[in-house]
Parts: structure tokens; sequence; C-alpha cells
């Protein structure tokens, strides 16, 4: 392939970390870019302003919108993939203009946008088509016609779906930020999507305010970028970060980390991850797995020649990343609500990208790849897991479920091949990415290497634990559902999904199976991707290369093992045991996460709220009044001549103002 | 005729009219209405003629009143005082169609209420218009009284109260800043020989006067207009005025009336008092950054939608001092925009709260609960509001918000910090506010005991089983008509226009800023490099 040789090139020029040549963009294609965008939100517009006009083919235009810009992006990504490997600048219109600062709206065609951008509306059509079937029936079970909460539903989506792209493409940081807290407003609609259930609006609210919270590290990094250099927009800061001084770049580099621990979930904002799959299943799996959790990875990938200045920037990432995804396997262990135990598995997989990129140009490719093949597996796992419940009354209780395989095949399937590839069996997807950032987390010197990677392996292990009892709790054993009843006081009747929901769950799972193998054959994608990020550097690590694969696959086979023998060979209890160890009781309590925010800062806030409320009415406005009060004592004497309220308030201030203008007279007279 | 005294004159001649009218409301409200618009168009045309980058002053003219003191009619526009004018000429068709049927205290005609409006708006535009001091002091003033019937006589329960409170603090502060414009004037003449009220003659006099002088003049001005765009511990008055006031009075008082206040320290604070302004600054900004963060504090902690609304705007005036006290033209053009993006934001969220006490009757927030589900478009336009009182990006208020703090960041790091805190704080009154009222199952009492009248809702989707007793009543409760569509449109609208395109607005203040900064003396900072 000729696409292979320019490739090629483009590694050798490219230097490490080293600003790359930016130019314009180039042909209609590449001019027309904004149409990517600009399509999906038109969408969401007709969408949310029509009405109930637009109850009966809303979905479809949903659906059209997403599926156009997926081939837009398609054209796009050929436009620019054989050419010379230089990122194409788009300017569109001059934004937030005020002397030096000038910020554009423009866009940034480059390998890491485009395979963003395909991922994005490729995953993001097929989740949309799903939709339709998913969300066919409204909350009283009613079918089709007037179904305005699918076409509400299908606005969000799509919404959220120009947002994100808004923050991939753009060129600046400030629209980046833009996409970035467009994004959390989807994200907000759609999981607060079910608004008159407490839990969901509670949900939603967590979940915005505490990306506001990662906001402000992202917003403090583009202040201070600007108060050093003048600029925000990407190929200006690469190019002149050399400018800026350590320090500078440490905090840059921390501050960008908060927001992207916001955006991803990752200690010490998870939180309200978890709580998000209040939402619909659909948005589970586009938003809260393949596409707007892992934006905080984007960021830190995007911003790598900064992170590469950084070596403690880049370690306080792995850790970060490490950490996280210990947390979300084990908490992803002790939880019986399907989705919660996938939501934490997200957690947890973005951990391992986070890790990845935290380790510097060793890193970034490999952290954007396994975001990619994630992209696959999780979403059919979650698609899989709306579909089990579309056919089980909503339940998403795993101990209601069991011998789920017959009555589903093709769910199981699809759902199998997603679990394979998210534990690392070989050659799925899984196995590819992940093995890659176990051996690169080994490759760091010293202690770092051992600890790093060893949580890497600790973690494929508590993985293959987690997912083979979520597996073997669904589709295997004993048919619990069959002398239960669901939470709305019906009978169970597993069904298989109609068509238009399992047509994209077959696709996921063809990805889950091919996309590793297609990624790394030739080292495609991280050579796709070196001028965007650098060439791949590989360490030498402190275990023999050979040895790391089955050391992983040892501990992850291990894990299925355990699993099987603890829920696999014995009837698993209708509810879940109490008399449990200590850990087990953390990992429930989620690890104490939502007591530690609780007790930090909601209580604080809200004690702080209320006092303040008490001083303000009683303290500021008291003394006020009191001082209000005085004053018309004191005018007492004057009131034999002044009748009425005001005027004898009036005059006594008169006489307050004569006696300051006396005083300023006499100071002013030179 | 000159265009500006036109747009003083206008609303001027309409509410005689309108008063004329009063006792026959069919006439009234039309006219009052026609009036409104007609000065829309007018603010307009203003807007389209004003040139950014031209004279200092534009549209200006001038009469000789008391020459002797050196008083003069004078009048002209800078881009900052142009928003302003817009604003309110934007917003006063939207609160007359608000008001259209409001329910309004005993004995009160609406044609009274439309005509005191129109007054207010005459005046406000006036003293955005005046170019000498004394005369701004004067209509500074005279602001107060058609503001004081307009609370003390269609208000709530407690108007009088809040009414006199308003007056009172507001005539205080008006009085202390008499002193400091007399101080000038006789500065002025001690210097020159000759006594003037005149803004740019004065400008240059007082620019070479020792800092005492100065920090006597910025004292005194500083009194009248941190009561008026209240600062943290001035604020008092706000919450009881916005409680009490109807709302599209509410609407004017945090929309239009506050921004004189900010409007102050950019036009008279600064030029006329450059050194002081610079001493002092710390002195504004810590006062700017706790206004943000005790405004954002109380608003989380209210009981009551229309004292949120007022602590919600105290926050916002906290961000508006700190972007014109840190001295960069980013953070000063950011913070006067942001008097036009929050008079949109809020005024919208003034008019959607009042819609929402209109069905309910009660402003108590504990009244309300779950109206999402029967009621989506007022759902959706609260949200809408909220969304730009928060300061996504995207929306109108982002720009400003974010100009004043990448702006201020760059010479005042540490409150420019603290202020970001600000914007978690937003997101949890905003949101909370949202899901109290909109989100959850329906409940409240507002609600709830709204059972059905002629007005209630028929269509079987809308209506929702009280739940509590009475088997078949359904509520009263009915979503946006389109009266009350068509007031909120042109503002969700602006929302999003100003938010993705501000340029507009940013192009008419900037030079107008540029003014004001070099007549401070200050330049903004030297990154290595600008541009991008």
């Amino acid at each position: 392939m000729d696409q292979r040789n320019g490739l090629e090139d483009g590694v050798t020029t490219s230097m490490l970390a080293a600003p790359e040549p930016v130019q314009a963009a180039q042909g209609a294609i590449q001019n027309n870019a904004w149409l990517i965008i600009a399509i999906p939100l038109l969408g969401a517009a007709v969408l949310l302003l029509a009405g109930r006009r637009a109850n009966g083919w809303g979905h479809l235009l949903g659906c059209a919108t997403v599926i156009a810009s997926f081939g837009y992006a398609l054209a796009l990504f050929t436009s620019v993939g054989g050419a010379e490997q230089a990122a194409r600048s788009l300017h569109l219109f001059s934004w937030i203009p005020v002397n030096s600062l000038q910020v554009d709206f423009g866009l940034r065609i480059d390998p890491l946008s485009l395979v963003f951008v395909l991922l994005i509306t490729g995953v993001g059509a097929l989740i949309h088509i799903y939709s339709i079937g998913y969300m066919a029936h409204d909350q009283q079970g009613r079918v089709g016609r007037g179904n305005t909460e699918r076409r509400r539903f299908f606005g969000y989506l799509n919404l959220f779906v120009a947002a994100m792209l808004i923050l991939v493409l753009g060129n600046s940081f400030v629209t980046l930020y833009l996409g970035w807290e467009g994004v959390g407003l989807a994200s907000y609609l759609l999981i607060g999507f079910w608004q008159q259930r407490p839990s969901a609006a509670g949900a939603a609210t967590k979940a915005f305010v505490m990306n506001r919270v990662g906001d402000v590290g992202l917003a403090l990094a583009i202040f201070l970028l600007y108060a050093r250099l003048g600029t925000t927009q990407y190929s200006e800061v690469f190019a002149r970060a050399g400018e800026l001084s350590t320090g500078t770049v440490l905090a840059i580099s921390l501050l960008l980390l908060l927001g992207a621990c916001g955006k991803s979930g990752q200690v010490p904002l998870q939180a309200w991850l978890p709580d998000a799959m209040e939402g619909p299943t659909p948005v589970s799996a586009l938003i809260h797995a393949a596409t707007m959790v892992t934006a905080g990875v984007y960021l830190i990938a995007r911003a790598n020649p900064l992170y590469t200045m950084t070596e403690t920037g880049q370690l306080v990432v792995a850790i970060v990343g490490a950490v996280t995804l210990l947390v979300g396997c084990v908490i992803g262990c002790a939880y019986d609500d399907i989705k919660k135990v996938l939501a934490y598995s997200t957690v947890s997989q973005i951990g391992y990208m986070m890790l990845a990129v935290g380790l510097g140009p060793a890193g970034y490719a490999l952290g954007i790849m396994h975001l990619l093949t994630h992209g696959f597996f999780k979403a059919a796992l979650f698609l899989g897991a709306g579909s089990v419940m579309h056919g089980m009354r909503d339940e998403v209780d795993m101990r209601k479920f069991g011998g789920l395989y017959r009555y589903m095949p093709i769910t199981f399937a699809t759902f199998a091949v997603g679990y394979l590839a998210l534990i690392g069996f070989p050659f799925l997807s899984g196995y590819y990415s992940k093995e890659a950032i176990i051996a690169a987390a080994f490759g760091e010197p010293g202690w770092q290497g051992w600890a790093l990677g060893g949580a890497a392996v600790l973690g494929a292990g508590l993985t293959a634990f987690y997912m083979t009892r979520l597996m073997l709790l669904t589709f295997f054993g004993e048919r619990r559902w069959q002398h239960r009843t669901a939470s709305d006081g019906g009978e169970f009747h597993p069904h298989e999904s109609p068509p238009v929901m399992t047509g994209p769950m077959i696709v996921l799972g063809i990805g889950s199976v091919a996309a590793g193998f297609l990624f790394t054959s030739g080292e495609r994608l991280v050579h796709f991707l070196s001028p965007a990020l650098g060439e791949l550097q590989e360490g030498h690590t402190v275990l023999p290369h050979s040895v790391i694969p089955v050391f992983t696959l040892g501990f992850s086979a291990l894990g299925v093992l355990v699993a099987w023998l603890v829920v696999g060979r014995r009837p698993v209890p209708e509810t879940a045991p109490s008399r449990v160890s200590p850990l087990v009781r953390a990992a429930r309590a989620d690890l104490y996460g939502n007591a530690l925010n609780r007790a930090v800062a909601v209580r604080p806030t809200v004690g702080l709220a209320d006092g303040l409320a008490r001083f303000d009415r009683v303290g500021v406005d008291g003394a006020v009044n009191g001082v209000a009060t005085t004053l018309g004592a004191a005018s007492q004497v004057l009131r034999r001549w002044q009748t009425g309220f005001v005027r004898s308030y009036a005059m006594s201030m008169l006489v307050g103002g004569v006696l300051l203008v006396a005083a300023l007279l006499s100071v002013g007279t030179p | 005729m000159n265009l500006l005294l036109a747009l003083i004159l206008l609303p001027l001649l309409g509410a005689i009219v309108v008063a004329l009218l009063r006792g026959n409301e069919r006439a009234a409200k039309p006219v009052a209405l026609g009036f409104s618009l007609v000065e829309l168009v007018l603010a307009a045309v203003a807007w389209l003629s004003y040139q950014p980058g031209g004279a200092r002053l534009q549209l200006s003219g001038s009469v000789e009143w008391i020459p002797q003191y050196g008083i003069s009619l004078s009048f002209g526009l800078d881009g900052i005082a142009l928003v302003m004018v817009a604003v309110i000429a934007l917003l006063m068709p939207l609160v007359l169609g608000f008001s259209w049927r409001e329910r309004l205290p005993a004995e009160r005609s609406r044609g009274g209420f439309f005509a005191l409006l129109l007054v207010e708006q005459a005046l406000t535009v006036a003293v955005f218009a005046t170019t000498d001091l004394f005369v701004f002091y004067v209509l500074f003033e005279i602001m107060l009284i058609p503001m004081y019937f307009l609370i003390g006589g269609y208000g709530g329960s407690r108007r009088q109260y809040a009414a006199v409170k308003f007056f009172l603090y507001s005539f205080l502060g008006g009085l202390i800043m008499l002193a400091s414009a007399i101080g000038a004037y006789s500065y002025a003449a001690s210097v020159t020989g000759r006594g003037t009220f005149d803004w740019a003659t004065l400008r240059g006099v007082l620019a070479d006067a020792p800092t005492s002088v100065q920090v006597w003049i910025f004292l005194g001005f500083f009194a009248a207009f941190a009561i008026k765009a209240p600062l943290v511990p001035l604020h008092t008055w706000l919450p009881d005025a916005t409680e009490q006031a109807p709302i599209g009075v509410a609407v004017i008082v945090v929309g239009v009336l506050d921004k004189v206040g900010t409007f102050g320290f950019l036009r008279y604070s600064l030029p006329l008092a450059p050194e002081a302004s610079q001493l002092l600054a710390p002195l504004v900004l810590t006062l700017g950054v706790i206004g943000v963060l005790y405004g954002s504090l109380q608003a989380f902690g209210q009981t009551d939608l229309k004292r949120f609304i007022a602590y919600v705007s105290i926050a916002h005036f906290g961000f508006i001092a700190l972007g014109i006290f840190a001295f960069t033209s980013q953070a000063q053009v950011g913070a006067a925009s942001y008097m036009v993006n929050h008079s949109i934001a809020t005024g919208m969220l003034v008019l959607v709260i009042g819609m929402i006490i209109a069905r309910g009757g009660s402003s108590r927030i504990a009244d309300y609960g779950g109206m999402a589900r029967v009621t989506p478009v007022l759902a959706g336009m609260l949200l809408i509001a909220g969304l730009s009182t928060l300061s996504l990006p995207g929306t109108n208020s982002f720009i400003s918000e974010f100009l004043v703090l990448i702006g201020s960041f760059a010479t005042r790091p540490v409150f420019a910090i603290l202020a970001t805190i600000g914007m978690v704080l937003a997101a949890v009154y905003v949101l909370r506010l949202y899901q109290r009222v909109m989100q959850g199952p329906l409940s409240g009492t507002a609600l709830l005991d709204s059972v059905g009248g002629p007005g209630a809702a028929t269509d079987p989707e809308v209506a929702v089983d009280s739940g509590s007793g009475s088997g078949a009543s359904r509520l009263a409760l009915r979503d946006l008509d389109g009266r009350e569509i068509g007031v909120l449109a042109p503002l969700v609208v602006l929302i999003v226009l100003l938010g993705l395109y501000p340029a507009p607005v940013l192009d008419v203040i900037t030079p107008s800023v540029e003014a004001t900064m070099s007549e401070v003396g200050v330049t903004d900072p030297v990154t290595s490099q600008g541009g991008n």
C-alpha cells in the first residue's frame, strides 16, 4: 500500500514531541469538514424544536445524521490518509477576539482527531440504530406513535455527537473546552433522561457537578497557558512549549489531569460514573463507555508535547491510572447490578488507558489503541446488557438472571465475544491493546516498573474474575428468574431482541474480535498516530518481554478459575450474603468514595450555605437595619416639621452627605 | 432630531400617552408595547450607526443648563453605554409582554404600571447617555422614584418595606456620590479657575490630581456604585427588592438598574480617579471575590425562588467587579459584556421563574416538584436560562466569564483562582434548583393544590392525577402558551447566538474599554508573543 510508504516517511521525519507542521486544509472535503459537526447539531436542533410533529420520524432523522457524519468522516480519512502527514487546520471564524487574546473557532484534522471522529460517528451510528429498538417503548410500555420520549432521546444523542466532535476536532484548548462542557451537558440530560425518578435526577446533577470540579482544572490550565504564551491554540502552544518553565509545565499537566479525572471517572473524581448508569443503556454504551469518558485520555494524548516535558507529571498520571484501575476492579467484583459492574469495569479500563498515556512517549499510542478496542468491546457489552434488560423487564440484578444463553443466543454470542476481548483472551482485540500496556508499564525504570506493571497484571486477574462472575451469573447456571418476580411485579419472559438491536451488537462483536489484529499488524495504528503522538518508544522492561504475556495470561486464567469456583459450581443465593469480609463490605460501599465526597464536600457546603443564609438575614441585614433604626431614632428630632418615613430618613442622610462634602472640600483644597 | 435624544424622549412620551389611557386597559397595553417596540427599533438604528473605534462618545449633543456652575444637558454614547441602552430597549417589550396578564394588587391599573415602566426606561437611557456629572447624579436619584412606586405600589405583601429599603440604600449612596461630584467640581475650579461638571473636562483635570484627592473622590463614587451593583456587604436591599417587586420590575432591577453601578465604575470611578482606582483595586477585587463565593453559597441556601435570583446576581456582580478592577483589556471587556449577558441570562431566569410562580402561586421552592413531566417547555426554558447562568460554554455568559477569568488571571491570579471556584458553585445552585422544581415525581403544595378551575388542562397527555385525594381532580398546570414562548424566544436566540458568535458585542465594547484603560494609564501585561 502506498499509504504505508507515506506513513513511514512521516515517521522518519516527525521528531519526538517536535511540533509537527500544520498546513491549511485543502480541497472541498477538508474545507467543508465542519459539516461533520454541523449535521448532527442540526439534527439535534430539529428534533428538540419540532416537538410532537417529529415523533413519527425523529428517530430516523437522528440515525441519518450520524450515519451521514460517519460517511463524511470516512471520506475525510481517505483524503488525508494518503497524503503527507501534516496536521490540517481549518479556520472557520474568529470566536473570542479581544486584543492579544484571539480564540479562533477552527478545526484540526490530524491522525489523532481522525481516529476519534471515526470512533464517535461509527460506534455512535451503531448505537443510534440500536436505540430505535431499545427506546421503542416509553415509560408506560407503550409502543410507537406519539413516542415523545424517543424523539427527545435522539435529540440529546445527536447533541452529544456534535459536542463530542467539537471536543476532538477543535484546534485550541478553548474549543476543546466548548466540546468538553457540551458533552457534559448531553451526559447530564441523558443520565437524567427519566427525570421523574429522583435517583436519575440526582445522578445527573452529581455527574455535572463532579465534572465541573474537574473543569476548573482545565480552565485554570487554559488561563495559565494564555498568561505565559499568549495563545491557546494547539499548534502555537506546542511549538513554543519550550519557553515554559519546568514548574509551569508541571502545573499545567496536573491541572489538565484534574480535568481528565473528572471527565474520565478517575480517582478521586470517579464516583459519578457508576451513578450515571441511571441513564438508558445505549447512553451508557456510547457516552459512559465508548466515547465521552475517554475524553480525558484524549486530552492527555493531545497535550503530549507538554507531558513529554515533565516526568513528574507523567508519573502522577500513571499512578492515577494504576490506582484507578485497581479501584475499579475491586468494586466491580462486589456488585450484583450488571450495569454497575460494567461501569466499574469502564472506570478500571480507562485506568489502563491513563496508565498508558502516563508512560509518556512509550505509551501515548498504546493508550489510544486500548481506547479504540475498548470502544468496540465495551459498547458490545453494554448493548448486550441492554438487550438482556430488554428481555428481562429492565431487571439489572444478576442474581435474578441465569441460564439466559438459551433464550438470547445472539446476545449471548456477542456478549461472550466482548467478554473474551475484555479479559484479554489471546488474539481478540483487548489482548493486543492491554498486553502492550502491561509490557510498557514494566518498561518504566526501577520501582515504578514493578509497581505500575504489577498493578496492571493484578488488574488483569481481577478483571477476569469479575467478568467471568458476570457471565456465569447472567448466562449460565440455574434459571433463577423462573420462580422470581421482576421489580415491577411482573413475570419474566426472556426473549431475544429485535434485529434492529442485535444487528449493531453483531457488528460491534466482529469489531471486538478483529480490531486488535487490524491495529497491530505491521503496527499500523501506532505508525498512523505517530505524527500526532510522536514515535512509540520501547523501553527495556524489568521483566523479559516474553515472560510478561505468560504472566498476564496466568493471572487472568486464575481469575476465571476462582470465579468458576465461587459462583459457577455452587447455587447462587437470592440475596447477596451479608456475612462477608471487610474488603467486600468496603467494595460494596464503593470503597467509601461516596462517603468521602459527602464528608469532605457535600456536607460542609450544605452546612455553610445554610449557615450563611441565616447569617445574611440576621447578621448583615440585621446590622444594616440596626443602623437604619439608629438613624431613624436620631432623626426623631427632625420629625416635628417632617412627616413621612422616607423623608425623615432622607433628611438624616442629607445631613451625612453635607458633612462628607465638607470633609472632602477641606481635604481637596490644595 | 438627535437619535439619542429621541431614545430618551420616546419612552417618556409613551409614558404620558399610556398614563392618559390608563382607564382603558385594552388600549393602554398595545400602545405601551408599541412605544417600546419603536424604541427597540431606534436602539437598533443607534447600534448600526455606532462606529466602533470612532469618537470616544458618539451621537452626542449638548444644551447649556446652568452655565454658571458648568452644568449642561450633554449626552453621548460610548460602546458600553450603547449596549446597555440596547439591553433595556430589548428587555422592555419582553417585560410588558410578560406583565400582559400578571395579577396586580387590587386598585392598581395596568396602564399606570406600564407608564411607570416606560418612565423608568427613559430615565435609565438618560443615565447611561449623560456626560455631565451633575446630571448623572440627578438622574441617578430621580430614577429611584418610579422604581419606588413600582415596587411599593405593585409588589408583594412586604412591598412597602422593600421599597423603602431600596430607596434609602440607593439614595444614601447617591448623596455620598454627590459629595464626590462636588469635590471634583471644586478641585477643577481650584486648578483651572472655572468649575465644571463636564465629564471629559473633569477627566483631564483629575488625572493629575494628587492621590489623596482621588481617593476621596473614588470612595464617594464607590459608595454609590457598590450599593447599586450590590457588592457584599452592601447587598441586602436586593433580595428584598427582588422578592417583593413584581416579576417585570425585578427584571428591570437586576437586568438594568443594577448595571448603573458597574457602568459607573467604568465611566466615572476609573477615568476620574485613575490612581486611586489602581491603589484601591485590591479592596474591590476582594469584595468581588467575596461576592462570587458568598452570593453563590447564598443562592444555594435560599428557599425562595425570587431571593435565589437576587443572590445569583450578587455572585455575577462579583465577577463583573473582578473583571473591571483586574485592569486587563480581556477582563474588562469580559466585565462590560457580562453586563449585557447577565441581563439576558438573568432576565430570562427571572421571567421563567415568574412563569412558574404564575402557575403555582407561591415563590417557595419547596412548594414545587417534578414539573418537567407536565410542562416540558417551561422546564426546557428554565434549563436554558440556568445553563446560561452557570456559564456553560456555547452560551453567552460563558464568553464574559471566560474573559473575566482569563484576563484577571494574568494580573491577579489568586483572585482569579478563587473566583473560578464560583464555576462549580454555579453548577450546584442552578442544577439543584432545576432538580427540586422540575425533576422527580410531581409534588409540592403549590402544584398539587391547584386543582382544575376553568384553566385546567384538558389534554389527557398533560393532565396528571394529583394522586392525593379527590380522585378525578386534574391539575391546573399548563405548559407555556404562545405569548409566554414569544417573550422568552428572543432571549433564547441571543443566549445561543452570542455564545457562539459574540463578535458583535465584543467589537462595540472593546474600543471603549481600551479608551478607559488608557485613561487609567494601564496596559495589558505582555505575554511573550500575542495573537495566535
